[in-house]
């Protein structure tokens, strides 16, 4: 047992950390540290500058544009990227529409969707949940009807990340409503956004935010050559689309970097004359969610050894979840209670008074934050798939 | 980075489990407990057959020049198994502080005896009001002549009515609680001046509070450099603490094994109560902190095998060891609760797996103890 990188290993990390500190735009990593939103430009920005590296979908096949990295060399990568704070890659189109379309898609599907995936030319968002059908996602109700060489697409998706920024969307529709069971008769449809018919309406979060929207279709046509896999069996792919979540559900470099933040923020704030991060209850509180994050790395670490033959990870996703996000979330609140007082205004001050604008980021981010823990499968469905497939529940 | 056994762990691991599967079963370990009081003449040969003993000790001393690491599997086993033997009093303490603070004819002496079998030890350490404070030593041993003479009272002296040596911390100068002056001593426990009041502890092991009145020491009995015991009583320590971190993780493993198997097989309303989601997420949370516990446990074994820094190896037991007294409140107070009436019986193993975990929350050392080192060490 050898809890430490190898030597090629960590060459590996380091390559990754100094073309960082080289390639990321100092303008796009303090809009990360800041929690601020960015843009559909500053988000292509930095998509095209890991496209241009050839760093931009590392686990494709070589032939799409793959990297041929281990599991662990992609997670080193995933890492070093969270704890650079470089913005985000958006996963609808190169981790999930991506992967559906190599598993399932046919050679011109893959031909015209890929490259553009590859090189930031589309950009994409992801039509699952329904108002009535959130974590009970069978029961989805958005129809297309087959019509000649196209389906007609009427119903609404909700909580659409990012739909206002989107150029297309992958869609679970129901093509057959005669089924007694409902995993049957839902197909996986490929929509152009700019689709006569397609309605986006904004969701404002309670931070203020805007990332998710409703997205109402009203007959809106789509051609039959947008359908993926066969028709009725779009269940199959959504299960797919489930087991291939990726191993980075933990983000721990994004942890490591917030956990290094508040406790610059703990030692900077003062209490009864001393540095907060010297009163023993901040601290104690503190210092518990280091350790769960010490020891989240070395389970994400066991976990992806485990991958080494090649296996594709199970609920060990789900575990990295739940524990990954309640990290996040704990870490978020230990940030705003920091603050103390300060937390309660939403506009920051110009840094007179040791009150910077950044001060007022640490509520809305605390609220925004709750998120992390309802999507990507809530923790409790988490849970669900860990008590059917783990333990036999 | 690779977390499997070796060939030679694998091998270990397997031998290990095969005995405490075919040898140390519940009613087994009744009997140790029973009839030898935990300390079983056959049980011990066996361990010392397997190469258990002399597993961490120095390969010129009888051992195989082991770490913690590969002490893993084996603590695990006994974990899971709840053994009540002295492996732990004798390998990860007291022969571990001869075979990193003695000289070599002390290594002699001792080693090869505890690798054989022959040689129990002990560690005599806590005193009245020192709670885990290991700096807090008021037992003096006076310079007499070229040796010593002991007095003073420690109290739970695991394993000592079995010891038949134990190494004791004591004051050669300064005060009770000062980190110099403190001086370890290998001392027959059959000495004149030495009382044992023996008893069992809440977890089953044997322990006793052991008085020193007057004992008279040689003076080769010193272990290390006299005076400056502490940072080998620190080093020594974590050692055992990684350690039992990893036993913590067997016996949670097993309480978990227990209570799953219960979930699935006890009906109510006519069905298995498994089937009730509000114990399925209960259960899930437990498993998730096996494996964190795995995790730390692994990291805190690491640091003490390979950790040159003693304020980063500090650092990183006590992480573990918050997060494994968590762990073991945690699970051992839900395993009870999801088993019902049954798991508070005394003939489910799961209630002395309860007692266990519960114990080793504080072995060494609770959560708060530990959280106070974390963030401030020394």
């Amino acid at each position: 047992m050898d809890l430490d990188y190898s030597a090629a290993e960590l060459a590996f990390r380091d390559s990754v950390r100094g073309w960082l500190r080289e390639h990321l735009p100092d303008e796009l990593r303090r809009k990360v540290e800041r929690y601020q939103p960015l843009s559909k430009e500053e988000l292509m920005r930095w998509h095209r500058t890991l496209a241009t590296k050839g760093w931009i979908a590392p686990a494709w096949p070589v032939e799409w544009g793959g990297t041929e990295w281990s599991p662990v060399e992609r997670y080193i990568f995933e890492e070093e990227c969270g704890y650079a704070a470089a913005p985000p890659l958006i996963p609808f189109g190169l981790a999930m529409c991506a992967p559906v379309l190599l598993k399932f898609g046919t050679d011109a599907q893959k031909r015209r969707f890929l490259p553009r995936i590859y090189r930031g030319d589309d950009f994409w968002c992801q039509g699952y949940s329904e108002p009535g059908s959130g974590s009970d996602l069978a029961s989805l109700r958005t129809a297309a009807v087959r019509q000649d060489d196209h389906y007609v697409v009427t119903g609404q998706k909700t909580w659409t990340t990012l739909a206002h920024i989107a150029d297309w969307i992958f869609c679970l529709v129901r093509t057959d409503t005669t089924r007694d069971r409902r995993q049957e008769g839902i197909s996986f449809l490929l929509i152009d956004m700019k689709s006569p018919g397609i309605t986006v309406r904004p969701l404002v979060l309670m931070d203020g935010g805007h990332e998710v929207n409703d997205v109402f279709f009203d007959d809106v046509q789509v051609p039959a050559e947008n359908l993926v896999f066969e028709e009725g069996k779009g269940w199959t792919v959504a299960k797919y689309l489930l087991g291939h979540e990726r191993m980075n559900t933990g983000r721990i470099g994004a942890s490591k970097r917030e956990l290094e933040k508040l406790k610059e923020l703990a030692a900077r704030e003062v209490r009864g004359g001393r540095p907060l991060l010297d009163d023993a209850r901040f601290r104690d509180r503190v210092s518990r969610v280091e350790i769960e994050l010490m020891a989240l790395e070395i389970t994400n670490l066991r976990f992806l050894d485990r991958l080494r033959g090649g296996r594709a990870p199970g609920a060990e996703v789900s575990m990295l979840k739940i524990k990954g996000t309640e990290i996040q979330q704990a870490l978020t609140e230990l940030m705003m209670q920091a603050v103390g007082p300060f937390a309660q205004a939403v506009r920051g001050g110009d840094g007179a008074d040791g009150f910077e604008a950044l001060d007022a980021a640490y509520a809305a981010h605390y609220c925004n934050y709750r998120k992390t823990s309802i999507y990507a499968g809530s923790n409790e469905i988490q849970r669900n798939i860990i008590a059917k497939r783990v333990l036999g529940l | 980075m690779n977390f499997d056994y070796n060939e030679e762990q694998q091998l270990l691991a397997a031998s290990i489990q095969r005995f405490a599967a075919k040898e140390y079963g519940f009613e087994a370990r009744r009997q140790s407990i029973a009839v030898h009081e935990g300390c079983s003449p056959s049980v011990w040969a066996t361990l010392a057959e397997l190469g258990v003993l002399g597993l961490p000790l120095p390969t010129e001393f009888g051992g195989f020049g082991g770490g913690a690491l590969d002490l893993v599997s084996v603590m695990e086993a006994i974990g899971e198994a709840l053994v009540v033997e002295p492996f732990l009093a004798t390998v990860g303490l007291g022969a571990r502080f001869i075979a990193r603070g003695g000289t070599a004819a002390q290594k002699m002496r001792w080693l090869p005896a505890v690798a054989q079998g022959e040689l129990r030890l002990a560690f005599a350490q806590t005193e009245r009001g020192a709670r885990y404070d290991l700096a807090h030593v008021a037992t003096r041993a006076s310079r007499v002549g070229q040796g010593y003479v002991l007095d003073g009272d420690k109290r739970v002296v695991l394993h000592a009515p079995c010891a038949q040596q134990l190494v004791v911390s004591a004051r050669t100068q300064g005060d009770a609680a000062e980190r110099h002056g403190i001086s370890l001593f290998v001392v027959d426990a059959a000495a004149p001046g030495i009382t044992m009041r023996s008893y069992q502890t809440l977890d089953e092991l044997p322990a006793a509070d052991v008085s020193f009145d007057g004992v008279t020491v040689a003076p080769d009995a010193l272990i290390g450099v006299e005076h400056q015991g502490f940072a080998l009583i620190e080093e020594v320590v974590d050692f055992a603490t990684a350690l039992v971190c990893a036993e913590a993780v067997g016996a949670i493993g097993a309480a978990n094994d227990a209570t799953l198997l219960y979930l699935k097989t006890r009906k109510q309303f006519g069905v298995p109560i498994g089937s009730f989601q509000a114990l399925q997420h209960r259960m899930v949370d437990m498993v998730i902190r096996h494996e964190q516990a795995k995790s730390l446990a692994s990291l805190a074994c690491a640091a003490v095998d390979g950790e040159p820094d003693p304020a980063r190896r500090r650092r990183t037991v006590s992480a573990a060891k918050v997060g494994i007294a968590d762990a073991c409140r945690h699970v051992s107070q839900e395993s009870v609760q999801l088993h019902g009436g049954m798991g508070m019986s005394e003939e489910m193993k799961v209630s002395h797996t309860f007692r266990r975990l519960t114990m080793i929350a504080q072995q060494f050392g609770d959560a708060d103890h530990h959280l106070e080192r974390f963030a401030c060490p020394q």
